[in-house]
């Protein structure tokens, strides 16, 4: 055991925060969040400042045109970007995060060339298109269908929670083009071009008001068979292999923001007075407790992905379980601090009380990753 | 920046748990109970010989010269198994009380409202007059009540319970991860409705969430013994303290009638982790701590 970081991390973090402190000051004002195209500019641009600084692409493979960080220095980048207030990846977050490396991983050197370079640079957007209406947390069982016509697979059927479809390039797209196959092996995966005939977006509005994701209608989209990256029925793997790269240091900037957050409303309750109240004021107590674990626990994920090499672990089911509950209480904590004012939209909090509610659902529902925890760790028998 | 243990650390864990299964596995925390409160002094000399009490006096004064994170996996093992006895304050006395380094004399300590073991204990440190006995609902911990003293100052409360609250919280991380284990074997093997009950998602998911308790409470606590901080303590203490009670519960609960009987271990496992509550550093102490830790600005 041993929690010190080595001189070389101690040295990137010094060297990040240097260029942080000097670059934030003259970002541009942040869009508002109903101004999508503005969105796309702001988080475009700030990939740019990044490629421009050697920062973008700092977990991916140097062949691939990023940086080949260790996840201990991507730990330290996205811990030092969040405390600094620098943007969220935004709009990049498919492309830097789930499409690039899945490229980087399986595509041709042709579909290298041609994807990631953009990615890095800030100049094209990606979104995802895996989840259907009726394929949720059972995704391979989707049914947009890829039918071979020459050159091109046409394709139709729906996407859904799709984020940033509105201003989107790519669409990394999961398709069935084998139906007489068993559900995982008759998946591949396309890159769509968002601007081909046939694509019907329509944003979806949450329970927060805004419109975070979109629902993608395909009708008859002609998309080259040249954009299928890995084998034809072969994306279910293709998908897995990118998933496996987590390092543990997907929620590194939430636990951080929640740390702040929570600074922050003993301070707001200091001042209305509900600090005084003993029960409440120990629950933010007992939240401090929470969130330190959480990011010990963090750093313990991002530690052994480093040791293994970065082989997929089933601790991230474990965190996210825990850490998606955690968000839930420290918002609901707030509503307490606040009191009446909880049910002011008006105020931050209340909006990101709203938001935390699709914690315990996004990416895997608690259910599922109890499932996983059930059987693969524990290895408790499956069952319906 | 590595969680591992390292060689030494993985083969002190093993040997202690070996120790400890051998001289103090199912039937022998049976006959404990059978046998009522009385120490095994025998047992109490072994962990003695073997370096449990001495663990972190150095080498020069007769000690294993080891750290806390060494103590941590000692007492997690510890409370893997339900040992009983003033594990914590002989452990704390090694160095100052003759023969509490080799197990030679039984050491209690009087830092709260309950004081366990007083009554077998060779030295008492700490003011127990006025105690009187109760009937322990932990069939293993016999408890004296003493007093209550004038409310002392929070911060100084914190810093001399440092450790206690860490070995504490260690013990409670292993019956944690012991009550987990005991659920999930009986998930596996007990068959309604024709199949492993564990295939229920509704107890599937129980055992989930047990497992989950135990991995945040390990973090916290290896956290802990590695930077000694009094946050990082109490921290951990709330996470271990909730891991070992909730499990506990959780582990009953999957047992199904068989958890309500006195035959089943479970029990013993839940009363402990309750004893353990109580002690020194526990949860309000710990909640105040860490919400004034969040004015004060130092939570980043």
């Amino acid at each position: 055991m041993d929690l010190a970081y080595t001189e070389e991390e101690e040295d990137f973090r010094a060297r990040l925060r240097e260029w942080l402190a000097k670059v934030l000051p003259s970002l541009p004002p942040k869009p508002s969040p109903d101004d999508w195209p503005g969105r796309r500019a702001y988080d475009l641009g700030w990939q740019r400042t990044l490629y421009e600084a050697g920062y973008a692409g700092l977990h991916w493979p140097v062949d691939a045109g990023g940086r080949g960080a260790t996840p201990t220095q991507h730990l330290i980048y996205l811990e030092e970007t969040e405390k600094a207030g620098a943007p969220y990846v935004g709009a990049n977050f498919v492309g830097l995060l789930h499409a690039g490396p899945t490229i980087a991983s399986e595509g041709t050197p042709e579909q290298r060339a041609r994807w990631l370079p953009p990615v890095l640079r800030g100049e094209e957007v990606w979104c995802q298109g895996f989840s259907e209406p009726d394929a949720g947390s059972d995704l391979a069982a989707l049914r947009t269908r890829a039918r071979r016509d020459g050159d091109d697979y046409v394709v139709s059927g729906s996407k859904i929670w799709t984020s940033h479809a509105e201003v989107a390039d790519w669409c990394e797209l999961l398709v069935r083009t084998d139906p007489a196959a068993p559900k995982h092996r008759g998946i591949s995966w396309l890159a769509m071009p968002m601007d081909a005939p046939g694509i019907t977006v329509r944003p979806l509005r949450t329970l927060a008001g805004s419109t975070e994701f979109a629902e993608v209608f395909l009708d008859e989209v002609r998309v080259p068979v040249a954009n299928r990256v890995g084998a034809e029925n072969d994306g279910w793997r293709v998908t897995m292999v990118t998933l496996s790269y987590e390092r543990g240091t997907a929620f590194v900037g939430e636990v951080v923001a929640c740390r702040r957050v929570l600074g922050e409303l003993a301070r707001e309750a200091r001042g209305n007075g509900r600090w005084d109240d003993d029960a409440l004021r120990r629950r933010l107590g007992r939240l401090n407790a929470e969130f330190r674990a959480l990011w010990r626990l963090t750093q313990w994920n991002v530690s052994e992905s480093q040791r293994t090499g970065g082989v997929p672990g089933v601790g991230g089911s474990v965190f996210k379980l825990r850490y998606s509950h955690a968000r839930q209480e420290l918002y609901d904590a707030a509503a307490e601090v606040l009191g009446p004012e909880a049910l002011d939209l008006g105020r931050e909090w209340t909006l990101d009380r709203l938001s935390s509610l699709s914690y315990t659902i996004a990416a895997g529902t608690s259910q599922i990753q109890s499932n996983i925890v059930a059987e693969r760790i524990l290895g408790l028998p499956k069952g319906r | 920046m590595d969680f591992q243990l390292d060689d030494d650390q993985r083969a002190l864990k093993a040997g202690v748990r070996e120790l400890l299964t051998a001289r103090f596995g199912h039937e022998g925390l049976r006959a404990a109970v059978d046998n009522g409160p009385a120490l095994d002094r025998t047992l109490w000399r072994e962990l003695g010989e073997a370096g449990f009490f001495a663990l972190r006096l150095p080498e020069s004064d007769g000690g294993v010269g080891l750290g806390l994170p060494e103590a941590v996996l000692a007492f997690e093992e510890a409370g893997r198994v339900l040992l009983p006895g003033p594990l914590v304050a002989t452990h704390l006395a090694a160095g100052t009380v003759d023969g509490a380094a080799t197990g030679e004399t039984v050491v209690a300590a009087v830092d709260g409202e309950l004081v366990e073991w007083l009554a077998e204990a060779d030295v008492v440190r700490g003011d127990a007059a006025g105690a009187e006995p109760l009937r322990s609902v932990d069939p293993l911990t016999p408890l004296h009540r003493v007093p209550a003293s004038t409310e002392p100052d929070p911060a100084a409360v914190l810093r001399t319970s440092l450790l206690p609250s860490l070995f504490t919280a260690a013990e409670q991380l292993g019956t944690a991860a012991r009550v987990c284990e005991l659920a999930v074997q009986h998930a596996r093997t007990r068959e309604q409705f024709g199949q492993p009950i564990g295939a229920f998602q509704a107890v599937k998911h129980l055992c989930a969430q047990m497992l989950v308790r135990v991995e945040v409470a390990r973090a916290a606590v290896y956290a802990a013994a590695v930077t000694a901080d009094p946050l990082d303590v109490a921290a951990a203490r709330l996470l271990a303290d909730e891991a070992a009670v909730r499990g506990a519960r959780d582990c009953l609960q999957v047992h199904g009638g068989m958890g309500f009987t006195w035959e089943a271990d479970v029990h013993l496992y839940l009363k402990r982790a309750w004893v353990r509550t109580q002690r020194t550093g526990g949860a309000t102490q710990s909640e105040d701590a860490l919400a004034d830790d969040l004015l004060a600005g130092t939570a980043q």
